[in-house]
């Protein structure tokens, strides 16, 4: 038992959050909810030279091999930086086509040439993407122009109608993933204006009240993340989907939570488009229902039980 | 990372579920918080103790077994899950212990240890009094120098298990002087010495599970001061930071009340009913997420310090929430005596003692985000 992320585990995810951090993502943000995938897609390529897609194809098809736990790791990278683009949808398809025994797209996949997005029921940038899937794994184009998403940098599209059901459980958990990510980034972006912003004289985090709403977000921030990795390490059990569902349910409401005190907590300026936490925040509510809603997932918890 | 139980783990585990099903009683107990249910679980103490499972994790000479916080884990898990009594030696055990296992002179460990493993001396943690609850640096009760020892003079209140119980240990202001957490000294003492009145206290549900203690001239022997006296306050937190660590409520407890929680749930709900069927997910979840928080804890090789203000805010509400539940289950009859009741009832104190919610809410801000110190 050491149920803890091994000293690389936890290098590959550092190298990945400075690497984020030094892009400034907010700027990326804005230019892909205006059309403009360029920085976008080179923020892409440099994620992938540091492995990021690598560890969701196996070996012989151009990757490090299919490991989930580090890609839980990435994720929350990835969802920390609110970085822009199908990454749960590419990581998705991943281990869709590798299922599959696909030998076409995985070895693009890995390499970070390829975008790949996925109908769950929209397909998130398929404008960007070289790929569409249904959700069971075949392919399918999209038509029409984007759907207005809370979230702009969330461009999304409608997919013409097959008969797959359902949505891939890998995907749930990368989308978890991402949104504990974003939850701690609206965490401490908040502790930090918390703080440094005065009011009545003092830092408004002396007071009970502030410090009290974002000691909740931890509690709840901290304890999501024990169920993402203890999903991961189910991948490939008959308790994956019930583990996956679970996992999604802490991390949507943990980090919807997140956003909303972090709103709180800003005040006005958080409610403001051109203030980059919104970026954040708008994020977080548009995650809380992607990839099947709380409500979805405990239905599923609760069938399993 | 993982989550595999090794060979050593599982052999364990097999004893110890092969042990309580032999011995845990057909018929639950009577209440611990009633004069007779007390008894019979002080002799279920003695009945754990005489096989060396009432302290798994201590050192062999002091009636344990020396296994791992692992193993200890896999022990509480095995517990609940074979419906075993409550632990009526808890306060000796969780908080007292491991002080005196870190600061405890070797005669101490000697005499006190093993008569409370065997369930022979029945502790009650007299810390809090009537101007002093969560702020313990407020407290008043007074220990005066004397002849070979010290007089303890003064109130304490809500100390758990002291209607019933053999012996308290808390904290005393030594110096008059002194002020907030300095000048104070952690003794052990006798609940029926001469100068002791213990009137118990009913708590909600009007069950005496703790007592007020009046000291009048109360003495001490030096023996009984742990660690170095006026320096009790430093003692004392070593225990307090093991109580709101995963002792006090360990894991166990909650997964095996959401397996009874999902039984109630799958015989008595309206499968219409989706908002029930919700929390029931959700206790589940929850309790899921302590078990693997509590993996990672025993996993790391750091002290988790002020990230134990993160578990005591999570299990008291768990519990909270999972026994509400099952009182909504019940529906009518969730009014009515009984287990969950019982158990529901004991929940509610979980937000308030061992530091009140709102003060770990304050440690986690201050300590673990870094939030500045408010005007206190």
């Amino acid at each position: 038992m050491k149920f803890v992320l091994s000293q690389e585990q936890r290098m590959f995810a550092g190298t990945l959050r400075r690497l984020l951090a030094e892009a400034g993502t907010a700027k990326i943000v804005r230019a892909w909810a205006a059309g403009d995938h360029a920085p976008g897609r080179g923020l892409w390529s440099a994620l992938a030279e540091a492995g990021l897609f690598a560890v969701a194809v196996p070996e012989e098809h151009g990757g490090a091999g299919f490991l989930p736990v580090e890609l839980v790791a990435a994720m929350e990278e990835v969802g920390r930086a609110a970085a822009p683009g199908p990454y749960v949808e590419t990581l998705a398809a991943a281990e869709l086509l590798g299922r599959a025994g696909d030998t076409v797209w995985l070895p693009r996949i890995a390499a970070g040439d390829a975008l790949v997005s996925i109908g769950v029921p929209h397909a998130l940038d398929a404008d960007a993407a070289d790929l569409v899937l249904a959700p069971g794994g075949t392919e399918r184009a999209s038509s029409g122009g984007p759907l207005t998403s809370l979230d702009p940098a969330r461009r999304l599209f409608r997919v013409e109608a097959g008969d797959e059901h359902g949505t891939p459980e890998f995907g749930v958990l990368m989308c978890a993933a991402q949104q504990l990510g974003l939850g701690r980034a609206l965490l401490d972006v908040t502790v930090e204006y918390a703080r440094t912003r005065q009011q009545f004289g003092r830092p408004i985090g002396e007071y009970q009240a502030v410090k009290h709403h974002l000691a909740g977000a931890m509690v709840e921030l901290e304890f999501a993340r024990p169920l993402l990795y203890g999903a991961a390490l189910a991948y490939g059990t008959p308790e994956f989907g019930r583990d996956v569902a679970a996992a999604k349910v802490a991390a949507s409401d943990a980090s919807y939570g997140a956003a909303k005190i972090a709103l709180q907590v800003h005040g006005a300026i958080g409610y403001t488009d051109e203030y980059d936490p919104s970026l954040w925040i708008r994020k977080a509510r548009a995650l809380h229902s992607a990839w099947g809603t709380p409500a979805e997932h405990r239905a599923r918890v609760a069938a399993s039980l | 990372m993982d989550l595999e139980f090794g060979t050593a783990d599982e052999e364990f585990r097999a004893e110890v579920r092969a042990w309580l099903a032999e011995h845990v009683p057909a018929e639950p107990l009577p209440s611990l918080e009633t004069e007779e249910g007390f008894a019979r679980h002080r002799e279920w103490e003695r009945a754990l103790g005489a096989d060396r499972l009432s302290v798994v994790s201590w050192p062999e000479e002091y009636g344990g077994r020396g296994v791992s916080v692992l193993q200890w884990l896999v022990f509480e898990e095995e517990y609940y899950a074979a419906g075993a009594p409550g632990r009526v030696s808890q306060n000796g055990i969780n908080l007292l212990a491991p002080t005196l296992l870190k600061h405890g002179t070797p005669e101490q460990l000697a005499r006190v240890l093993p008569p409370m493993a065997a369930g022979e001396v029945i502790w009650a943690q007299a810390w809090s009094e009537p101007g002093a609850g969560s702020d313990l640096a407020a407290l008043r009760a007074t220990a005066t120098r004397t002849d070979g020892g010290w007089l303890l003079n003064g109130q304490k209140t809500w100390s758990s298990r002291a209607a019933f119980a053999d012996r308290g240990f808390g904290l005393f202001r030594s110096d008059p002087e002194s002020e907030r957490h300095r000048g104070l000294t952690y003794l052990m003492f006798p609940l029926d010495a001469d100068g002791v009145t213990v009137r118990p206290i009913g708590r909600l549900d009007g069950k005496p599970a703790f007592a007020e203690l009046f000291l009048d001239g109360v003495f001490v022997p030096d023996a009984d001061v742990i660690g170095e006296p006026g320096k009790g306050w430093s003692v004392a937190m070593s225990t307090a930071g093991n109580e709101r660590g995963l002792t006090l409520r360990s894991p166990g407890r909650f997964t095996a009340a959401t397996e009874r929680l999902v039984e109630l749930w799958k015989e008595r709900a309206d499968p219409a009913d989706t908002a029930l069927r919700d929390r029931v997910a959700d206790a589940w979840i929850r309790s899921r997420a302590y078990r693997l928080k509590g993996f990672e804890t025993v996993s790391r090789d750091d002290d988790i310090g002020a990230e134990s203000s993160l578990n005591k805010v999570f299990w008291s509400e768990l519990d909270v929430a999972l026994h509400e539940t099952a009182l909504d289950l019940l529906g009518a009859d969730g009014e009515l005596e009984s287990e969950w009741l019982e158990n529901y009832v004991f929940s509610l104190a979980g937000p308030i003692y061992a530091g009140t919610n709102e003060i770990q809410r304050n440690v986690i801000a201050e300590r673990l985000l870094g939030l500045p110190r408010g005007a206190r």
